[in-house]
């Protein structure tokens, strides 16, 4: 087991490695942008321009930006949006807030999502597993930036419960701050409900229906105990998978959703660094989507060893 | 002697073994259903599938046939009707409330109330549709308390504009002239002089008589005192065309500025005179003044028929790459599999504007826009085809027909490939969506800009109705209501297509 999950974390580096210098060179190979003439910022970024190797072949490139990386994690100064402004530190800067409401958004839609899955599973081919199942549907098929309209229209402007857009500021945790993320967490929230419910469903109907439940009621349990102990146990291999995925991407939050509420995150930011051809802003997005991306995948992955006693992962048979 | 020579064997020594029996399998009792006549059969049993089906032809029909249905083109934008509401002229004329380009105007006092007055009386269009809310206040005015009422008017915005300045050249001022002759429509109203108007030069609605702050000087019945130019020296072009009522001639209706004559002109009219109809805006228009039906419908063709192209690439090369994979095995499908490993890590977002920055300016945006998509997308594709072709090859069937020889290339797309291809079908009607959103998603971020290549698309339609989300709501609700119904329709139909084509896996979500 453990020296499954090392080959993955191995590998998974590899992969990033290979990504990484992939766009790393993709990006190289773009025209640098042209600085604004006069700016005393623009000294600064082409003295780093030079250092960085930038008249040098893209691998001796590579080269220094992974010494800087790895030396002092170093990501290069910004080019465009904050001229000759550390690249990382803006990006730190940005990162609290698409966390947190995207956090808010996984604590919120997480137990809300199983438990109708649950419950739909439980009352199967009942209307209210149609209601349920029909509204996942919807939920899952129209992007979530049309219900963010629906959401900022209705809840915003015409009842004007909430602010229209995110209130600025870094006090992350004042109740103003907590009600103007609402209408994002719960844009957020209706697809990763949907998710949930879909998957719960799923699984647990089909566990309900295996002989075991029922040999678990001719033993003389009764159908809250066996679905308790055996059928949710054996769903949740599936689900709990998916629960870890999820927090993971809580990082990578949403870049339309921080669009239209303007959100300060790091959605933003790379859309902006794209928009304005800040290269140093970008590979450090890039980079950082990817990471999020595979290690998302990975823990997933591990863990349905963790969690099933059957699977018995890296073995051959 | 055993007679060996066989070779010149006489003729008659022939017979038939048999000639009265005819030797065939006798005929099926029953029709013969194939496969995909068995697959629709299962299709038209889930109704709510084929509901989806009718929907999307509809929409899909709608895309196709919808710009003609109105006199607009996407290219036509109009300067001054922007985000305006819908507004159907024979319609809104029944008064039932609907498509008559109505907009709430709040807490009008007297001065408005007379300016929108101005605009009925002098145009003959009543902008005004009804008073919604009347409001009473109390104010202290010169040491009294005076009552001010304000009033909630609803209006219709096209009919509001009322009149505007405008230059013309001296032909085309005549031109407007015979226009005018020909329909009896009036387009140029009477010149009035800013001084006349307490210097007011920027309203041209102003055309009646008023205090030095806008308000409307009523004469003793209450009603408004014209104060058109009839000053000789300021005449710019012959006139000699329609004239409003109550002018005996002497009102100037052009002054000369520059070359050009500038002219007080009736928007709804001058509209008229330009498009040879009237405005009519099922949809209402958007923030750059298209017509809002022709923009959708446009928008919803180029994502579609993207979103096919897209998806026929992909199948074609994800069913050839799985096929490879899962066919050969070992090595080659490891050193593959590696392959998609890497471009699956890649997000997609950097993908498109990679491939935007580098080939935007060599293939178009379009081209490099497909190109990212066909970089990645055939990623599940080829996984799906591997995973059919890894049930298959080592069937019966496949080792009979190596066994007489058959090439690789045979087995993989003659004997294997028609086992996949119900998956692929299925696959296919759900691939589409998700390049339509993927695509709808990018192009609201504004990441490629599609709308000088295709018009316009729905990702832009929704990101400039987003901007203008409080005052003008429908701009945004129609493309979000077409791509909603596309998308739930499209998912249902796949959704269905899945059940009939692999009726065991039936309710269970992938």
């Amino acid at each position: 087991m453990l020296k499954y999950t090392l080959q993955r974390i191995l590998y998974m580096l590899l992969v990033f490695f290979i990504i990484t210098f992939m766009c790393f060179v993709l990006i190289r190979m773009l025209p640098p942008v042209p600085l604004p003439p006069g700016d005393p910022h623009t000294i600064v970024v082409e003295v780093r321009r030079e250092a960085l190797g930038y008249n040098k072949p893209y691998l001796v490139q590579f080269g220094i930006f992974l010494r800087n990386l790895f030396t002092s994690f170093d990501w290069g100064v910004s080019e465009k949006l904050y001229l000759g402004q550390d690249v990382l530190t803006i990006f730190l800067q940005k990162l609290p807030a698409t966390m947190i409401v995207n956090a808010f958004a996984v604590v919120i839609s997480i137990p809300l999502g199983v438990a109708l899955g649950v419950f739909a599973a439980l009352k199967r081919n009942t209307w209210i597993d149609y209601t349920i199942s029909t509204l996942t549907m919807v939920v899952i098929s129209v992007p979530s930036f049309v219900y963010a309209f629906v959401i900022q229209y209705l809840l915003c402007y015409k009842l004007g419960w909430f602010p229209f857009l995110m209130k600025a500021g870094t006090d992350w945790f004042s109740p103003s701050m907590i009600w103007s993320m609402m209408p994002a967490v719960f844009s957020l929230s209706f697809a990763v409900i949907a998710s949930f419910t879909r998957t719960t469903r799923a699984e647990l109907t089909e566990v309900l229906t295996s002989e075991f439940m029922l040999l678990a009621r001719t033993k003389g349990l009764t159908k809250g105990q066996a679905t308790v102990r055996h059928a949710l146990r054996n769903c949740f291999v599936v689900v709990i998978p998916a629960i870890f995925g999820e927090f993971i991407g809580i990082l990578a939050g949403s870049l339309i959703i921080e669009k239209i509420f303007s959100i300060p995150g790091v959605g933003g930011l790379t859309i902006n660094a794209i928009n304005a051809q800040d290269y140093p802003i970008f590979m450090l997005s890039t980079c950082f989507y990817t990471a999020i991306g595979l290690a998302s995948a990975l823990v997933i992955d591990i863990s349905y060893g963790f969690i099933d006693p059957r699977i018995r992962m890296g073995s051959k048979k | 002697m055993k007679n060996n020579n066989f070779e010149k064997i006489p003729q008659e020594k022939f017979a038939f073994v048999q000639m009265g029996a005819q030797l065939h399998d006798s005929k099926l009792e029953t029709k013969s259903r194939s496969f995909f006549a068995d697959a629709m059969l299962r299709f038209s049993k889930n109704k709510s599938s084929v509901v989806a089906a009718w929907i999307l032809l509809f929409l899909i029909l709608f895309s196709l046939f919808g710009p003609m249905l109105t006199p607009y083109s996407i290219y036509q934008k109009d300067p001054l009707y922007i985000n305006y509401p819908a507004y159907v002229p024979s319609i809104a004329e029944k008064g039932w409330g609907i498509l008559d380009g109505a907009k709430v105007h709040d807490s009008q006092n007297d001065v408005s109330m007379n300016y929108w007055k101005g605009i009925a009386e002098e145009t003959g269009y009543n902008p005004v549709l009804g008073v919604v809310g009347e409001h009473t206040t109390y104010v202290k005015y010169r040491g009294q308390m005076v009552e001010r009422k304000t009033y909630d008017l609803e209006v219709n915005r096209y009919y509001e504009i009322g009149v505007v300045y405008r230059v013309f050249s001296y032909a085309e001022f005549e031109k407007i002239q015979a226009w005018q002759n020909e329909t009896g429509i009036q387009v140029i109203y009477p010149y009035v002089e800013p001084k006349d108007i307490s210097d007011i030069s920027d309203n041209p609605n102003i055309w009646y008589q008023v205090d030095s702050k806008g308000a409307a000087v009523l004469d003793d019945n209450g009603e408004l005192v014209p104060m058109y130019s009839t000053n000789k020296d300021i005449e710019g072009a012959p006139y000699n065309s329609l004239r409003i009522e109550g002018d005996d001639g002497s009102y100037i209706y052009s002054v000369a500025k520059s070359g050009a004559v500038q002219a007080r002109v009736c928007y709804y009219n001058y509209y008229q005179y330009l498009n040879g109809h009237e405005p009519s805006f099922i949809f209402g228009t958007n923030t750059m003044g298209q017509d809002l039906f022709t923009a959708v419908a446009v928008g919803a063709r180029f994502s579609l028929l993207f979103a096919i192209l897209v998806s026929i690439i992909n199948l074609t090369i994800g069913a050839f790459y799985g096929a490879i994979q899962g066919y050969y095995g070992g090595m080659v499908d490891m050193i593959m599999d590696r392959v998609v490993d890497i471009l699956s890590g890649v997000p997609f977002i950097v993908v498109t504007s990679l491939f935007q920055l580098h080939l935007a300016r060599k293939v178009g945006v379009v081209g490099s826009f497909a190109f990212a998509f066909v970089l990645i997308g055939w990623i599940g594709m080829a996984a799906l085809t591997r995973k059919q072709f890894y049930r298959f090859k080592s069937q019966e069937f496949v080792t009979a027909a190596r066994t007489l020889g058959a090439s690789d290339f045979r087995l993989m797309f003659r004997h294997i490939f028609p086992n996949a291809i119900g998956t692929i079908i299925t696959s296919c009607a759900l691939i589409i969506p998700s390049v339509i959103r993927q695509e709808t998603t990018l192009s609201y971020l504004g990441i490629v800009d599609l709308s000088a290549f295709a018009g316009t698309t729905i990702g832009t339609l929704l990101s400039q109705g987003n901007a203008n989300v409080t005052t003008a709501p429908h701009t945004m609700l129609w493309p979000s209501l077409f791509l909603g119904l596309l998308m739930i329709s499209f998912n249902l139909f796949g959704n269905g297509l899945r059940d009939a084509f692999n009726p065991s896996t039936r309710g269970v979500e992938d």
